[in-house]
């Protein structure tokens, strides 16, 4: 999940291209039930479709030392099974009715959807809030629930070299911060996950006060309320649960971490430097500097490095901008082969210098607002990526952030940009991730051998 | 180019199980006179429009000592014409925030487009200098191929993909399908400017090809748009398809690759059906209850949430223009890899001696109709409907008859094709494994 980029979307700009006006406010109605239960509802007639989610403010960073996955694994528990719906009937209801349902575990949230019928809502409400209190957590199910998700890991990093590279960067930058575990957990801590933790993760966070329901699609709210306040009114407010203590303190030097890989055919780099998170204005400029190093093929990195040099096979940016706590503004690329990566590197944080020491074109700028407005509207066409903006937006920081992006990236100038990049892209504040083909002695040789290759 | 002449005025209806009484016509068709075909969804909410070309000029229509050629014209397109360079094709369509790129496929090649509704003229003007008139430099054709080399080098990372193309080239040999659509390190240096010149100009023609747009625009100013922008591309004859059938193995075939993984990849299948076949329909039904239905078909229950052997295991019918694969994937640490293909052959010779229940049967195509509306939510995705429906020739009242070839299915029907489709004594096994690990039985 963490080199997808999100472009975070809103209706705003639409208001403004429709009607010429910049009276944007998104139409979004907000409710706290009873219980604590956060509710945000947005009509969007399109398609008689709707996208029913719930999300619990919970994710790895929740997890302890030596229980790291936990919170993915609950995740999973989540559709084996309540008293009243059996292990796969929550999905075979689901399907029957001709909807899509799945679920997603982050740094910071978990979430769940059922995308189906406008007809058929009343589905998602009578099952969401019966696994919010109900799960079996069978010790049995628990236990081949964990195999899953050693399957899980071993698919998506063991044997994936890459992927493995930013784990290890992660590693290395937060030496305190739960965000140096990943998401899907440690092998060896998924060993031994009990079902007494999956018990106790799920009893502390799995409670009204700790989620958010988000509903996007073809409704009318004035019915759809009511029903919501219904299916979830039975459920009791529960104690807040134990916020995130732990604070990463300032870096104080460049980290650099070598992870050799026989299954590597090429070398790669990542280099994550600290960045703050969108709850700080310089988050804006940092926005607008990931697009001007790596929005496209006529940005600074492609354009540089793999166009004109002809040193990467590929080369982008990525900033960690919607997370609740501050994490990592990172760069990645790979050679080409026969190009040395010790090379490439120099280019890329040439790139960055040059970034710091002149101001980017006029042209540069607007071009980079242009593609961030443009992203919003034709993000806007799924109710799928609406929902998720809305909920994931709503848990790091509160929704209403949505509605200041636009007018933050406007506000952004050449200066700006120079300042963060001067501020946040320092040595002593990153870690540099080098892969390196195993069968190989040093990346100088990696060269070599890729060379007479030929 | 003249005004075209037929308007195909039609209407798609949406129908599922939901009622959709209401909802607006999906798409309109129109013919070019040059023959190229037009379809138009208008949907005015956002002010953007997708628009998509296919063009029939996969890797089907290349030859093995050219493997990578329609792949390498497709990516070419956006990467130079007669009067722009590379950096000035993507600084313009960058600078409006869209986006504009060519890719190819086995049966297709594609050239993308996304705009903002205001950028619409900017943005067909640069599609049509792309898709007519590539320059096809010396220059930009060894950069391309310089980084195809590496992205191959790069995949066989992937035990997935090493997997997936050992096993398409041990079932369809040296035929299109069995190859990789971006060739190989060996072929693409064999691959000149004139190959490449000469596949664009043969292939690349309006009655070969299909444009589908979505978003802020009608039907009308797509015409008119398009008579401006696409002057002078004319109707030419295109070949005829000539590819060999191929002759499926009599007995199980095993290929065994030596990986240093935790986890066992492995395919086994065999050959499927094109999608043409008017079983394809109640295949689609008996699939989605044998392994393709989520986390709920039978090889899901049995093998991730009966035994927690894997994270994924599907199976799926490549339905092409010619007949594709049928295939099922997945991945288990090596300790129990025998076990888990023992599994999946146990299941595919059940689900051919006994069929399918009322209750699966039922629950299948409930999801097959039901989610039918969820199919075409955005602009991306009823572009790529639109233009399928054309492409297959399935008729403009598909998406109406869809639900009720659907519901005709019955038991008896899904038995058939499962006996008439289904091969598990003479499938293509491959099994990308650590052999000091893995214990494969076969």
């Amino acid at each position: 999940m963490r080199r997808a980029r999100w472009i975070p979307l809103a209706t705003l700009l639409l208001a403004l291209l429709a009607h010429g006006t910049e009276a944007g406010r998104l139409d979004v109605f907000e409710i706290t039930l009873d219980n604590g239960l956060k509710v945000l509802l947005l009509e969007e007639h399109k398609a008689p479709v709707v996208t029913f989610h719930i999300w619990y403010r919970v994710g790895s960073r929740n997890e302890q030392i030596g229980r790291t996955g936990l919170a993915h694994l609950v995740e999973h528990m989540m559709f084996k099974g309540t008293e009243k719906v059996g292990g796969q009937e929550f999905s075979r209801r689901v399907r029957r009715n001709g909807g899509r349902d799945n679920a997603f575990t982050s740094q910071d949230y978990t979430g769940y959807f059922v995308t189906i019928a406008a007809d058929r809502i009343q589905l998602p409400l009578e099952l969401e809030p019966d696994r919010m209190v109900n799960l079996l957590l069978d010790p049995a199910e628990v236990k081949r629930e964990r195999s899953v998700v050693m399957e899980e890991r071993r698919l998506r990093t063991e044997d994936d070299p890459s992927s493995a590279l930013w784990e290890e960067v992660n590693a290395a930058a937060f030496k305190a911060y739960p965000y140096g575990h990943p998401v899907i957990g440690w092998m060896e801590d998924l060993r031994q996950l009990s079902r007494t933790d999956v018990q106790n993760f799920y009893k502390t966070y799995y409670v009204p006060n700790n989620a958010v329901v988000v509903v996007v699609g073809d409704f009318d709210r004035a019915q759809l309320l009511p029903r919501i306040q219904e299916a979830f009114d039975s459920i009791s407010q529960a104690p807040e649960p134990p916020p995130v203590r732990s604070d990463e303190p300032p870096q104080k030097g460049e980290r650099r971490v070598m992870l050799r890989r026989p299954d590597a055919r090429l070398p790669s780099l990542v280099a994550g430097y600290h960045a703050p998170n969108m709850k700080d204005p310089d988050s804006y400029a940092l926005d607008m500097l990931e697009v001007i190093l790596a929005g496209g093929k006529s940005a600074r990195l492609y354009r540089h490095l793999v166009y004109e040099k002809q040193l990467a096979l590929g080369a982008g940016a990525y900033y960690a901008r919607v997370s609740a706590a501050p994490d990592l503004f990172t760069l990645y690329a790979t050679p080409l082969p026969g190009k040395s990566v010790e090379e490439l590197e120099q280019a890329l944080f040439d790139e960055i210098e040059r970034i710091k020491t002149e101001l980017v074109s006029a042209r540069e700028l607007q071009k980079a607002k242009n593609q961030i407005e443009a992203s919003f509207i034709f993000g806007q066409d799924s109710i799928f990526s609406l929902a998720r903006q809305l909920a994931s937006y709503e848990i790091v920081a509160g929704w209403r952030y949505w509605e200041a992006y636009l007018p933050g990236i406007r506000a952004v100038t050449r200066e700006d940009v120079q300042r963060v990049a001067q501020k946040y892209l320092t040595r002593e504040k990153r870690t540099v991730g080098v892969l390196i083909p195993g069968d190989q002695e040093s990346t100088e040789s990696s060269q070599q051998s890729a060379v007479s290759s030929h | 180019m003249k005004r075209h002449l037929v308007i195909t005025g039609l209407v798609i209806l949406v129908l599922g199980l939901v009622k959709l009484a209401d909802a607006a016509p999906l798409g309109r068709r129109a013919e070019m006179q040059n023959g190229l075909t037009l379809l138009v969804a208008e949907r005015p909410m956002l002010p953007m429009v997708t628009v998509e070309v296919l063009i029939k000029a996969g890797s089907l229509r290349e030859s093995k000592e050219k493997a990578g050629l329609a792949n390498l014209t497709a990516e070419l397109l956006p990467l130079g014409t007669a009067s722009r360079t590379a950096p000035e094709i993507s600084e313009t369509i960058e600078f409006v925030g869209g986006g504009l790129s060519a890719s190819a496929s086995r049966d297709l090649a594609s050239v993308s487009l996304t705009v903002l509704k205001r950028d619409l003229d900017l943005g067909l003007k640069l599609l049509a200098d792309v898709l007519l008139r590539p320059a096809f430099r010396q220059e930009e054709i060894a950069r391309k191929v310089q980084e195809l080399q590496g992205s191959i080098q790069r995949k066989q990372e992937d035990p997935g993909t090493v997997v997936r193309e050992a096993f398409a080239s041990t079932l369809f040999g040296e035929r299109p399908y069995g190859r990789p659509v971006e060739g190989t390190e060996e072929s693409l240096p064999g691959i000149t400017r004139e190959d490449l010149v000469e596949f664009h100009q043969r292939y690349y023609v309006p009655n070969n090809s299909i444009l589908a747009a979505a978003g802020d625009v009608t039907l009308e100013e797509m015409q008119r748009a398009l008579e401006k922008h696409l002057q002078g591309w004319s109707r030419k004859d295109i070949p005829s398809l000539e590819v060999s059938a191929v002759s499926p193995p009599t007995s199980l075939q095993v290929v065994k690759i030596d990986r240093e993984v935790t986890q066992a990849n492995i395919v086994w299948g065999h050959l499927g059906i094109e999608r043409k076949n008017p079983d394809y329909y109640t295949l689609s039904v008996m699939n989605l209850i044998l392994g393709g239905g989520g986390l709920t078909s039978r090889l899901m229950r049995s093998i991730r949430e009966e035994r927690g052997w894997a994270y994924d295991v599907h199976s799926f019918f490549s339905a092409r223009r010619l007949p594709g694969a049928f295939q099922v994937s997945l991945q288990t640490k090596n300790e129990t890899a025998g076990s888990a293909i023992e599994e999946v052959l146990r299941q595919v010779r059940d689900i051919r001696e006994n069929g399918v229940t009322t209750k699966e049967l039922e629950e299948a195509k409930g999801f097959m109709t039901g989610s039918f509306p969820l199919r075409f939510e955005t602009n991306r995705q009823v572009v790529s409907f639109l233009a399928g429906v054309e492409f297959y020739g399935l008729g403009m009242d598909y998406p109406e008859r869809y639900p009720e070839i659907i519901r005709a299915v019955t038991r008896e029907d899904v038995l058939r094709v499962a006996r008439r489709y289904l091969h598990p004594d003479r499938g293509i096994l491959v099994v990308v494994a650590d052999p000091a690990e893995a214990k494969i039985p076969f």
